[in-house]
């Protein structure tokens, strides 16, 4: 899941303050269940700007709205001509869903009501962890499902450091666990502690965003217009 | 609480606030406790602040973060929430729930400019009606002494 968090309200307050009526659009994915960017959220966000806009003296007119899905075109129907009535947008979807939004609307004005910081896991209630990065080439199988990239605070793949004490990391001893000391852990428990022993590559960064701005195409859907025209063509035998 | 009260003291308004001034309080009660404590005030006849407005909920953990921030749109000057005591809560932990909320809400409304002081979570069960009274009297003059909401000083200056 996408983990991010609420900006300081000065901040958003600072985008709007040309404007007289903007939306504030939810997003009912991952957002929703971190806690930042639902239905209830937009409500907070929209009492909390209209009272500091109040204060300055001034009204502030704001359409609420919430879709299930911010990154996907579909759902954007489902605003309707809603758009047409306000000057700007913030959007507390994740980056992906206000970089989608100005896609859709190239003529709106979309402001980001959120830091989008990680993909992550809730691990209790109300706190979410970093699980993976996205690095595009996953380590998980040697590691006992546990990732290194993401949760060693070095990102070393033959851990663990000198760092690592009483199973946690130097960094924040109170609240990061020693990663390497997790795979340990776990492969041991798996009865697979030879995967330990295997010593990892030199990661190739490539796949991660140092190879650049990554896609990924599916064969069978991508490009659907150019594959029915493929279809069109005589098969062979 | 003293804490608070302190904090009241230095937010004060650097000019005298009118001495005519009748703040607009909304008081969030616990249909289990503080609004029975309410109703006790009323039957044996004891006096409160007559501006504060009573709202009965289910349980004080029915208050979310935009139901207090609503109250101040609508031009409450303060907001407190009662709920039972801690660990007598009708729902098991309502108040609990309340009582987090309340303090995240100050967090936001010192971000707005409207003074987390003006918001207050205080708990007592239904036949503390002696509480109920104090802590409306407490209320009442903390906002008497941090002045109109900036929120209805600048609707007034507007007018």
């Amino acid at each position: 899941m996408i983990v991010a968090e609420t900006k300081p309200i000065e901040e958003i307050y600072g985008f709007i303050e040309p404007y007289n009526k903007i939306m504030v659009l939810g997003c009912g994915g991952c957002v929703s269940v971190c806690l930042s960017g639902g239905e209830k959220e937009v409500g907070v966000l929209t009492s909390a700007l209209k009272l500091k806009r109040k204060i300055d003296g001034r009204e502030l007119e704001v359409v609420e709205m919430t879709i299930p899905r911010q990154c996907d075109w579909e759902y954007f129907d489902l605003m309707g001509s809603r758009l047409d009535e306000v000057e700007a947008v913030v959007s507390i979807g994740c980056g992906a869903g206000v970089q989608a939004l100005v896609k859709k609307f190239p003529d709106s004005l979309v402001y980001p009501g959120l830091n989008t910081s990680f993909l992550g896991v809730g691990e209790k209630p109300g706190v979410w962890v970093e699980y993976c990065q996205g690095c595009g080439s996953c380590v998980l199988g040697l590691t006992g499902g546990i990732c290194p990239v993401a949760r060693c605070s070095k990102h070393i793949l033959n851990g663990p450091c000198g760092g690592s004490e009483k199973g946690m990391c130097e960094v924040d001893p109170k609240n990061i666990p020693c990663v390497w000391q997790l795979i340990y852990d776990r492969l041991k428990s798996i009865d697979r502690l030879d995967l330990i022993e295997k010593i990892m590559d030199m990661k190739d960064w490539s796949t991660a965003t140092d190879g650049g701005v990554r896609r990924m195409e599916n064969p069978e859907v991508f490009a659907l217009e150019h594959k029915q025209q493929e279809d069109k063509e005589p098969a062979k035998g | 609480m003293a804490e608070t009260e302190e904090k009241v003291e230095e937010k004060q308004p650097k000019q005298p606030v009118d001495p005519n001034f009748v703040p607009k309080i909304v008081a969030f009660c616990c249909n289990f406790c503080a609004y029975a404590a309410g109703d006790l005030a009323g039957s044996t006849r004891t006096e409160y602040p007559s501006n504060i407005k009573v709202i009965r909920l289910p349980c004080s953990g029915r208050v979310d973060t935009r139901l207090l921030l609503r109250a101040f749109e609508e031009g409450a000057d303060g907001v407190y929430v009662a709920g039972c005591e801690e660990g007598s809560c009708h729902f098991a932990e309502g108040n609990y729930w309340a009582k987090r909320r309340v303090k995240n809400a100050k967090k936001l409304l010192d971000e707005i400019g409207i003074g987390g002081e003006r918001l207050e979570m205080f708990n007592f069960s239904a036949s503390m009606f002696d509480k109920f009274v104090a802590n409306a009297k407490i209320m009442d003059e903390r906002i008497r002494k941090l002045g109109p909401s900036p929120v209805n000083v600048a609707a007034a200056k507007s007018k």
